[in-house]
């Protein structure tokens, strides 16, 4: 190959990659920054965080994320906004500790952080916005399973990854209240780290092992997905009821065939409209991240900021045969 | 015949295989049953054909890091088809899939031939650009289970003679390779260009070419993946398939496939891909830590590698090269 040619490739690259910056500077900007880009649940919270910045006005949304569910990705997302100079980043994050340390720098560069959905450790964060307290959660979905099961049986949980924050203090919250359902036995917890075909082959593995399993409980939207189709291919729809927390649109199958009876999740498109609302009410020093604080979160109410300065938004709601065509459309 | 089949990497590797499923029949009983292993091959069919596509590209001292992302890339062009077309015929999105596949994989084998990039930098330039396109295409959506047609996720899960289509593409394929590489001027081509690209020129084997035959076919083959990897797991999305490129090159690599091109035959990949495969199913019945898990993946590559090198002592990618 010869040497001009190699350079008009080079400067072609090169061209293409600054051609894509120098964007408006004037409108606040709000990085929502996701677990990782492409998950339905992430993408219905960046249009939440769209209506609430047509609602403030002379607000632009940045949605981004890194394209897999790492810590360092989201690292690499978050020097990047520092660069860009954005008004506040709100995270989602894979790791509550190993972003903490990139999401200072960014408030030492006076940013607004706050962490929403998945937390961040205090130190690296103003606030955290939980989707839904995390007790009533896991209530919700040990609850979820039980209420098919009048006479008792066995369930299995199928989590995201091991070291997965929220997942992991949903499963804590579900065990303390384990003693409500005297009849019910968790028989195993298994980790699909929210890949398709590993959580699919997890759930193989589980009604293998346990050939009398009643019921699945997968706290993760890739998860409950991929165990329902699992129970469905294994000729187990009636046996084995899948549930947990999933999304309406991606469960709209597994409730048709029967191999989910119910789910439960909070609406995303409000977490993002919430998130986003609070977001820029810090950014605007129109309220202030301290403990007992009360922040408006605009048609969703007001958020009260605990010893921790965590809040909570909403409490999950259940989706079943009788709302799901109503949702599925939705989110 | 039969006395260097037993010394050949083959025989260890299979013989390795039987015992790994014999320990895990002790863990967990009903793992060697011929239904189990039935599931096992099914479920391994996938990373069967692709370790297939990839031992074509290592042969010729190249390596494709884009397969996984064609797979998943076609996959969801072949959903979203679906999707918005519920009336096009499963053998149409099939064929569509194929040519996809076959597509992308020419564009791999131009750059590495034209322009004479290195293969692992031209693949891992098009393992972004492909995932990147699928989120372009899809704006980051899902395809969900209720939005593809009842045909099109029922084609890989239909059963004949007990083993659903999925396995049986896998087993036809592989029976096409063994026939291919062994009998067609092409499938000895690709041995040649990797065991010696000077002298397959003097045999007037173009070496440029053949590479992009290896990329071409792979890319195939990949395409064809997507669309039972889709079918399968009944929902596409950006990161389908994300890191499986790797369990390609490692079941490659667990096959006896030299990286250093020219060394490997189709037995090798397939029980490579077979012994990974059992591995994966194994892990989640036999009740281990998942924080073991991993772990225990790899250390089962690097034993299987060190086995390979052992057997082979002029390999110069295995082992560092001898004291002149």
């Amino acid at each position: 190959m010869s040497i001009t040619r190699r350079i008009a490739i080079a400067t072609g690259l090169v061209a293409g990659l600054w051609s894509t910056t120098a964007l408006a500077q004037d409108n606040m900007r709000i990085a929502l920054v996701a677990k990782s880009l492409g998950n339905g649940f992430f993408e219905a919270a960046a249009r939440g965080a769209e209506e609430a910045a047509e609602e403030l006005g002379g607000v632009e949304i940045i949605y981004t994320g890194p394209t897999s569910t790492t810590a360092e990705g989201q690292i690499e997302v978050i020097n990047s906004l520092i660069a860009q100079r954005v008004d506040a980043i709100a995270i989602s994050a894979n790791d509550p500790d190993a972003v903490v340390p990139a999401l200072e720098r960014a408030m030492q560069r006076g940013i607004t952080v706050i962490s929403w959905d998945s937390g961040v450790a205090p130190e690296g964060r103003e606030m955290h916005l939980a989707p839904s307290s995390d007790e009533l959660i896991g209530q919700t979905i040990i609850k979820l399973a039980a209420d098919q099961l009048p006479e008792g049986g066995k369930v299995a949980v199928l989590s995201a990854t091991s070291t997965s924050t929220n997942q992991n203090v949903w499963i804590e919250e579900m065990k303390q209240v384990m003693g409500d359902y005297p009849d019910i036995e968790v028989v195993a917890t298994v980790y699909g780290d929210d890949l398709a075909d590993k959580s699919y082959r997890e759930t193989q593995g589980l009604l293998q092992s346990y050939p009398d399993l009643d019921a699945i409980i997968a706290p993760t939207s890739v998860g409950i997905v991929a165990a329902a189709q699992a129970v469905q291919d294994a000729g187990k729809v009636g046996e084995v009821n899948v549930t947990g927390l999933g999304l309406p649109s991606e469960m709209a199958g597994a409730i048709e065939s029967g191999a989910s009876k119910s789910f439960a999740i909070w609406n995303p498109v409000d977490l993002g409209y919430a998130t986003a609302m609070i977001a820029h009410a810090l950014a605007t020093d129109a309220a202030t991240a301290e403990p007992g604080a009360e922040i408006s979160m605009g048609r969703m109410g007001t958020a009260t900021l605990d010893d921790d300065n965590q809040a909570a938004m909403s409490e999950p709601f259940t989706y079943d045969a009788s709302n799901i065509d109503e949702f599925k459309s939705v989110f | 015949m039969i006395g260097s089949f037993v010394r050949s990497r083959e025989a260890i590797l299979l013989a390795a295989l039987v015992a790994l499923v014999l320990l895990v029949e002790t863990r967990f009983a009903g793992f060697a049953a011929p239904g189990n292993l039935t599931r096992i091959l099914n479920d391994t069919s996938i990373l069967i054909i692709l370790a297939l596509g990839q031992m074509l590209v290592i042969l010729t001292r190249c390596i494709d890091l884009s397969l996984a992302s064609n797979l998943a890339l076609t996959g969801m062009v072949t959903a979203m088809l679906n999707a918005a077309m519920p009336g096009l015929p499963v053998g149409l999105l099939l064929a569509i899939a194929i040519a996809l596949g076959l597509l992308l994989g020419a564009f791999n084998g131009l750059l590495v031939w034209k322009l004479e990039i290195p293969s692992i930098v031209v693949t891992l330039g098009t393992l972004t650009i492909y995932r990147g396109v699928i989120f372009l295409v899809s704006g980051g959506a899902w395809v969900n289970s209720h939005e593809m047609s009842a045909a099109y996720k029922a084609l890989p899960r239909t059963e004949l003679l007990g083993l659903p289509l999925l396995g049986w593409t896998g087993v036809a394929i592989v029976a096409a390779f063994a026939v291919g590489v062994n009998r067609t001027a092409l499938g000895r081509a690709f041995y040649a260009v990797g065991g010696n690209p000077g002298a397959a020129i003097y045999t007037g084997i173009d070496v440029g070419r053949t590479r992009f035959w290896a990329f071409v076919i792979s890319g195939g083959l990949a395409g064809l993946c997507g669309y039972l990897w889709v079918s399968r797991y009944a929902v596409a999305y950006t990161d389908v398939a994300g890191g499986f490129e790797l369990d390609i090159v490692a079941a490659c690599v667990i096959g006896g496939i030299s990286i250093a091109g020219g060394l490997g035959t189709v037995t090798g990949a397939v029980l490579g891909a077979l012994f990974l495969g059992t591995i994966k199913n194994a892990l989640p019945v036999a009740g281990i830590s998942p924080f073991w898990q991993m772990a225990i993946s790899g250390a089962a590559i690097i034993v299987a590698v060190g086995f390979n090198a052992r057997r082979q002592p002029g390999r110069v990618i295995l082992k560092p090269e001898a004291t002149r």
